[in-house]
C-alpha cells in the first residue's frame, strides 16, 4: 500500500504507523460540565464504517508528521491525505 | 579550537575509537565522520517566516526546501520535517553552534543541541547504489544531489543525504546505535561487493 504524503509524495506504508480514527483530534474540553460523559464517548465509541474512513497515521520512518488519511475500508483505496496539523487548525484546535 | 579544550579528557568517536573508523572495499569507502557540530532548529507556530529569514542571514543562505539539504560556506542544513531543520557546522569553529543559532533566531525558533545525539558515516565510490539499495527503501537511483531523505536502515531511523548521485552520500543515524548502523553498512557492502 502506498500513502501519498502531502509533502514528500508517494511513500511505502511500511514507513508509517497507524493510530486510529481521526476523530481523536476532537478531544473534549476537560473543563466542560459534562466532561466525564464526553470523554467516555471520545474514548470508547467509534464508528466502524464499511467505506470511507478518516484515520490518523504517523510517518515514523520519515519526517515524523501526523497525517489524516481518508481510506475506503472496503477497497483499501486511499482517497485523500492531509497533514493532521492542518486538519486540527481548520477545526479551531491548536489556536 | 573550542572553548573547552583544557579538560584533559580525550573524546572517543561514536564507534568508540580515538580516530574515526574507515572501511575500504573495492569501489566503496565508508568513513566515520566526527568533526561536525549539530543543532536542530524548529520554527514556532506563526513565526515560520521570521525563522527562515533569521536563519538565512546567520547561515548565509536560505534554509533547504522539504526533502533536501544545502551547504552555505562552512554551514550545512537539512530538512527534517515540517518547519524543522538540522544545522551542521565544523565542530572546531562552532562547538557552541546551538547557542549561536539561538541568538540568531531569538524567540521565533526553538533550538536544541544535537551534536552528540548522532553518528555520521560518509559513503563514497561507484558501488553506492548497490549497497544503499540493500539498506533502505529510499528511491536512491532516482535521487539527485541535494536530496535529504529520512528513511530506515537496520530498523534505525536515519537521514540519507546525497552529495553526488551514485557516488557520495552521508548517513546520519542515532549515536547510541552507531555500532549497529556501522555493522549494517559493512554487512551490506560485503554482500554487494
Amino acid at each position: 500500500m502506498i500513502i501519498n504524503h502531502p509533502i514528500l509524495g508517494p511513500r511505502d506504508s511500511q514507513e508509517f504507523t497507524y493510530l486510529g480514527d481521526a476523530t481523536l483530534i476532537d478531544r473534549p474540553d476537560w473543563e466542560a460540565d459534562d466532561a466525564a460523559g464526553q470523554f467516555h464517548d471520545y474514548l470508547y465509541l467509534r464508528d466502524n464504517p464499511a467505506g470511507e474512513h478518516r484515520e490518523l497515521w504517523f510517518h515514523e520512518q520519515g519526517d515524523r508528521s501526523w497525517l489524516v488519511v481518508t481510506r475506503n475500508t472496503v477497497t483499501h483505496e486511499i482517497l485523500n491525505v492531509e497533514l493532521a496539523r492542518d486538519v486540527a487548525r481548520a477545526r479551531g484546535r491548536s489556536k | 579550537m573550542g572553548k573547552f579544550d583544557n579538560h584533559g579528557l580525550k573524546a572517543v568517536s561514536p564507534l568508540g575509537g580515538f580516530e574515526p573508523q574507515v572501511d575500504a572495499f573495492t569501489g566503496l569507502l565508508i568513513r566515520e565522520v566526527t568533526d561536525r557540530a549539530l543543532a536542530s532548529l524548529g520554527a514556532r507556530q506563526g513565526s515560520e517566516d521570521a525563522v527562515k529569514s533569521a536563519a538565512a542571514s546567520y547561515l548565509g543562505g536560505a534554509l533547504p526546501e522539504p526533502a533536501s539539504w544545502n551547504a552555505n560556506g562552512e554551514f550545512a542544513a537539512w530538512w527534517m520535517g515540517p518547519d524543522l531543520w538540522m544545522i551542521s557546522a565544523p565542530h572546531d569553529s562552532h562547538e557552541l553552534l546551538a547557542g549561536e543559532l539561538k541568538e540568531a533566531v531569538g524567540e521565533a525558533g526553538s533550538v536544541v543541541e544535537q551534536t552528540d545525539g548522532w553518528c555520521r558515516f560518509d559513503m563514497e565510490g561507484s558501488r553506492c547504489f548497490d549497497v544503499l539499495e540493500r539498506l533502505c527503501n529510499a528511491n536512491i537511483r532516482a535521487g539527485k544531489p541535494g536530496d535529504a531523505t529520512r528513511t530506515s536502515m537496520e530498523h534505525l531511523g536515519v537521514f540519507l543525504l546525497c552529495h553526488e548521485a551514485g557516488q557520495k552520500y552521508s548517513i546520519v543515524g542515532p549515536r547510541s546505535s552507531a555500532g549497529s548502523l556501522h555493522h549494517a553498512l559493512v554487512a551490506a557492502a560485503q554482500s554487494a561487493i
